[in-house]
């Protein structure tokens, strides 16, 4: 009986971290396995939430409350800390996914098409197909 | 106590899934404007999810900013580029593979961290009850998260915007409408 209580608690202290694991995870499999490029960023807000997601997790105090001030001497707070870290970590993280995309709609520009196949296809002709530059597109 | 661990724990699972879900129904969608909705989805939900983590500040950013202007500019993305994903030739077993080794020592990892929300964590005990305790004194506002960002560590949220201007800086270099030959580039 206590063996199991043990294991119950075990898996409630920890199941956060594999649940943000698995999700985090889910991110990646996106970002590595679709060609479109607007779907990679799109799978990488999803690991980088999930990864916002753990930090928070690291905050919280079991009966504790929203760090904001109550007034009452007995009250538990949890973790500011990690809040403030996440806070500026998602501003941030709009900046870049606000560049990724800029870099994705001038890749259209240029060369008409957001898949990552079609990209390196393009590129292999401009390097060796009829037509192409001395020393390749890069020289 | 063991009982409050629990309650959380369900409304946390029934958060999961959803998140799970939606992320599935990311993978699994070509329609570009479904994907930039459901990226929408998946931030709402993890805004909710902040909040039974008592994070209510995130909560708010992450409402605002990730379910907000994240889906605007992704919008305004599929409006210059494509509607559809194409389908991949190659097969994904590979990335397959490569997430559930790193996702299995992920979880190898986890094994030997302090369990969540025991208030004697080390993470608890550094320096986080001293801000607590010298912002009433110090900043005399109740909203600590917010004295620490705006006061405590002003050189750092400093920094943060910083960044975001670079960000401004590049994404008007690429995109500024001066300097550029409208229509197709030729090469």
């Amino acid at each position: 009986m206590s063996e199991l209580a043990i294991d119950l608690e075990f898996i409630l202290g920890r199941y956060n971290y594999w649940l943000f694991s698995i999700l985090m995870m889910t991110g990646l499999y996106i970002t590595v396995s679709r060609g479109n490029l607007i779907k990679k960023i799109v799978g990488l807000n999803i690991f980088q939430t999930s990864v916002f997601m753990l930090y928070i997790s690291l905050g919280k105090v079991t009966g504790g409350t929203a760090p904001i001030l109550t007034g009452d001497p007995d009250t538990v707070y949890s973790n500011p800390l990690p809040h403030v870290l996440i806070l500026t970590a998602i501003v941030v993280g709009i900046a870049t996914t606000a560049v990724g995309l800029a870099l994705v709609v001038r890749i259209k520009e240029t060369y008409g098409t957001i898949e990552e196949d079609e990209i390196l296809e393009l590129e292999h002709d401009m390097d060796f197909g009829n037509g192409a530059p001395q020393g390749g597109s890069r020289a | 106590m063991n009982a409050n661990l629990v309650g959380i724990a369900i409304i946390d699972i029934v958060f999961f899934t959803l998140l799970v879900l939606t992320a599935v129904a990311i993978i699994r969608q070509r329609s570009l404007f479904a994907v930039a909705m459901l990226s929408g989805v998946f931030s709402l939900l993890s805004a909710g999810l902040f909040v039974t983590l008592d994070a209510m500040d995130v909560a708010f950013t992450e409402a605002a900013v990730g379910a907000g202007i994240s889906t605007v500019l992704m919008l305004g993305t599929l409006a210059l580029t494509d509607k559809d994903e194409m389908k991949r030739k190659r097969s994904a077993l590979l990335p397959l593979l490569v997430c559930f080794v790193a996702g299995a020592a992920l979880i190898y990892g986890t094994l030997d961290m302090p369990p969540f929300g025991a208030a004697d964590n080390p993470v608890q005990t550094h320096v986080a009850p001293e801000y607590i305790e010298r912002t009433p004194a110090e900043i005399g506002i109740p909203n600590i998260v917010a004295a620490v960002l705006a006061s405590y560590r002003g050189f750092d949220t400093m920094g943060e915007v910083v960044v975001v201007f670079a960000a401004l800086v590049g994404v008007l270099l690429m995109l500024g409408t001066t300097g550029r030959p409208s229509g197709k580039r030729k090469e």
